[in-house]
């Protein structure tokens, strides 16, 4: 393969060649494709949001259809008050059922079951969790709110994070867990002073991909928080939130509301990506090994 | 941990016996009160792994209860009726069941090669100081919410797609004998095929990142030989590292698959939703997940409700075999790893 030694022209030689050169620039150029869709849909972002984002997308409410003006003060607040909540919920939950899956679910049966389920559950459809709140909660409450929206961003974090803890946690190196216990150390100690904290960066990687991956969920809202065009903060009626409010929007045929839609999109986007991004450099920063 | 250090030396011996049998007692306190907090922490632990197992079962009862009613009225026929009348009650899945395969097959045909030269580019030809920053541009395509797909394919995306891609798939593939059919019709930009190739870039990251891994797990000293016998690199990844990670690669696809079955804002917005069959992949139609996203906050009628709730059920049914599958397969993957 060395391109000064001139080789022999052998054709069985030459097609082998071609056909590497032909697989090699293959590859280089899906990389390109996958590059450039990445890079297409932020210029779109930036080019449709930009003109958008101004004070007032922060200060003013949802309009009216066909008003002037206007912003998306009270989505902003309805989402990170669900998202927030969820986050809260799904952390604790998420965290000890990985610490029991590493601890005494690492060759059972169960443990098995469990991990197996907790991979569907990451990839389940979520318009499905959605109806499934609705089926439980806003179908027995009579009316959608946006504990029901909490409920459903909480089902689709907690296995992101069972997951990631799960798997930071059997990292730890068992000569230490070994130490802990030959210190006289009672199970829950060593589990939750020793393993848990020596992975402590993984496991904040894992809520944070959990905080992306809700932030920018639609679909198990739509029949759980539904919206709100009026600013309210009252999580037991239905809580307007930024995901629903961009796709109703972007389907609406007013321009300001598309125009809202696309800053509302920007500042979507931009907050899961940072998240996503945030949470590999915490992670590269401590690797537990 | 709270029992006495030690016991001092100069001591009268008859009061040392007295304290190691305070101590002993203490230590054995200790040792019960730890037994019943690990007897608790795993109980609580236990309960919280546990709902995760529930939330799955509550789903499947949940949804089965309410697909209750048009499963009795219809039947099993419901999955092969073509009609979906809300205004008659008359309700069939085929349409919807046929757009969400259709586009998640074409989303799959397009999407597995491009995320095998990724994967290829990433593990063997990318530079090293390059691989993390450009694994990572790849990962982000997944971050990218599904309502942004959407977007950029309805106002973006299907303009362009139906000025210039359209046409002339129209007029090349379109002129064949029987896949002709398939690239057919008016060309709207909108429709099944648009909705697959979204849905293809926003699978592209699932595949590529598995396929990344378990490129990386294939044992040096294979590739080193295949190297040594004069290989070329596009030689060594076909016929040592392909075959080494089939069951990985395949897992991968599955998962995608997965991914793409599911899929809902991005296709609910650029699928057209019509409920209309046709054999043209230009064709507006709906998939299960448009049709819930569409329908289920505007259904009047139980037998309507009912029948979304039966559609869930299927799409729930059939996402759960394909990722049970890709779990399967991986894990025979991750096995190989262990014994590398």
């Amino acid at each position: 393969m060395n391109a000064s030694v001139k080789p022999t022209p052998n054709p069985v030689y030459r097609k082998r060649l071609l056909g590497h050169r032909i697989g090699i620039a293959l590859s280089v150029l899906a990389m390109a494709i996958g590059l450039a869709f990445l890079a297409w849909i932020l210029w779109t972002l930036l080019a449709n949001g930009l003109s958008a984002v101004s004070t007032l997308m922060f200060t003013g409410d949802t309009p009216a259809p066909g008003g002037e003006g206007g912003g998306l003060r009270n989505a902003i607040v309805g989402s990170l008050m669900m998202v927030g909540l969820s986050t809260l919920i799904s952390t604790p939950v998420g965290i000890l059922a990985g610490i029991y899956l590493a601890e005494y679910g690492a060759t059972s049966r169960f443990g098995q079951v469990t991990r197996f389920v907790t991979d569907i559950m990451l990839s389940a459809p979520s318009i499905v969790i959605g109806l499934f709140v609705y089926a439980l909660y806003v179908a027995n409450a009579k009316h959608f709110s946006g504990y029901a929206g909490t409920i459903a961003l909480s089902l689709i974090a907690i296995p992101v994070v069972v997951r990631t803890t799960d798997n930071m946690l059997r990292l730890v190196p068992n000569s230490l867990l070994e130490a802990a216990f030959a210190l006289g150390a009672p199970r829950w100690k060593v589990a939750m002073l020793v393993r848990l904290r020596a992975v402590k960066a993984g496991v904040i990687t894992g809520v944070l991909l959990a905080l992306a991956r809700i932030s920018g969920e639609t679909a198990p809202l739509l029949f759980t928080a539904l919206n709100n065009q009026f600013y309210s903060t009252d999580m037991n009626a239905p809580l307007a939130n930024l995901p629903v409010v961009i796709y109703q929007f972007a389907m609406s045929p007013y321009d300001d509301w598309r125009a809202l839609a696309w800053g509302g999109a920007l500042l979507v986007t931009f907050t899961v990506l940072f998240l996503n991004i945030l949470s590999r450099t915490v992670f590269t920063q401590k690797t537990p090994r | 941990m709270s029992a006495q250090p030690s016991v001092a030396i100069d001591e009268p011996a008859e009061t040392s016996a007295g304290i190691v049998d305070q101590q002993y007692a203490a230590l054995r306190k200790t040792m019960r009160n730890q037994r019943i907090q690990d007897f608790l922490f795993h109980k609580i632990t236990l309960l919280f792994a546990a709902s995760v197992l529930l939330a799955l079962l509550g789903i499947i009862v949940s949804l089965a209860i309410g697909a209750a009613p048009a499963f009795r009225e219809f039947g099993a026929s419901f999955i092969t009726t073509v009609e979906w009348d809300p205004v008659d009650d008359k309700f069939g899945a085929l349409i919807a069941i046929w757009g969400t395969v259709a586009t998640s097959l074409i989303a799959l045909l397009v999407a597995f090669p491009i995320s095998f030269g990724i994967a290829l580019f990433l593990t063997e030809i990318c530079p090293a100081r390059l691989r993390r920053p450009m694994g990572t541009a790849v990962e982000l395509l997944a971050g990218v919410p599904s309502i942004i797909y959407g977007m950029w394919g309805l106002f973006v995306f299907a303009p362009l797609f139906a000025d210039h891609v359209q046409p002339f798939l129209k007029e090349t593939i379109g002129q064949l004998p029987v896949v002709g059919q398939l690239f057919q019709g008016p060309t709207m930009g909108i429709g099944i095929l648009t909705a697959g190739l979204i849905l293809a870039v926003m699978i592209i990251p699932f595949i590529s990142s598995v396929m990344r891994d378990v490129f990386e797990i294939v044992p040096a000293v294979l590739k080193e030989s295949a190297y040594g016998l004069g290989c070329t690199k596009w030689e060594v990844v076909r016929k040592v590292v392909l075959p080494y990670t089939r069951n990985g690669v395949v897992g991968g696809v599955m998962l995608g698959l997965g991914r793409a079955l599911g899929e809902t804002m991005a296709v609910t917005f650029v699928i057209g939703n019509a409920h209309e069959l046709s054999w043209s992949l230009f064709s507006a139609g709906n998939s299960i997940s448009s049709t819930l996203a569409n329908e289920f906050a505007e259904a009047a009628s139980p037998l309507h409700v009912s029948s979304l709730f039966a559609l869930a059920l299927i799409l729930f049914g059939i996402t759960f075999i394909v990722l049970s599958a890709a779990k399967l397969m991986l894990a025979g993957m991750s096995r190989k790893e262990g014994t590398k």
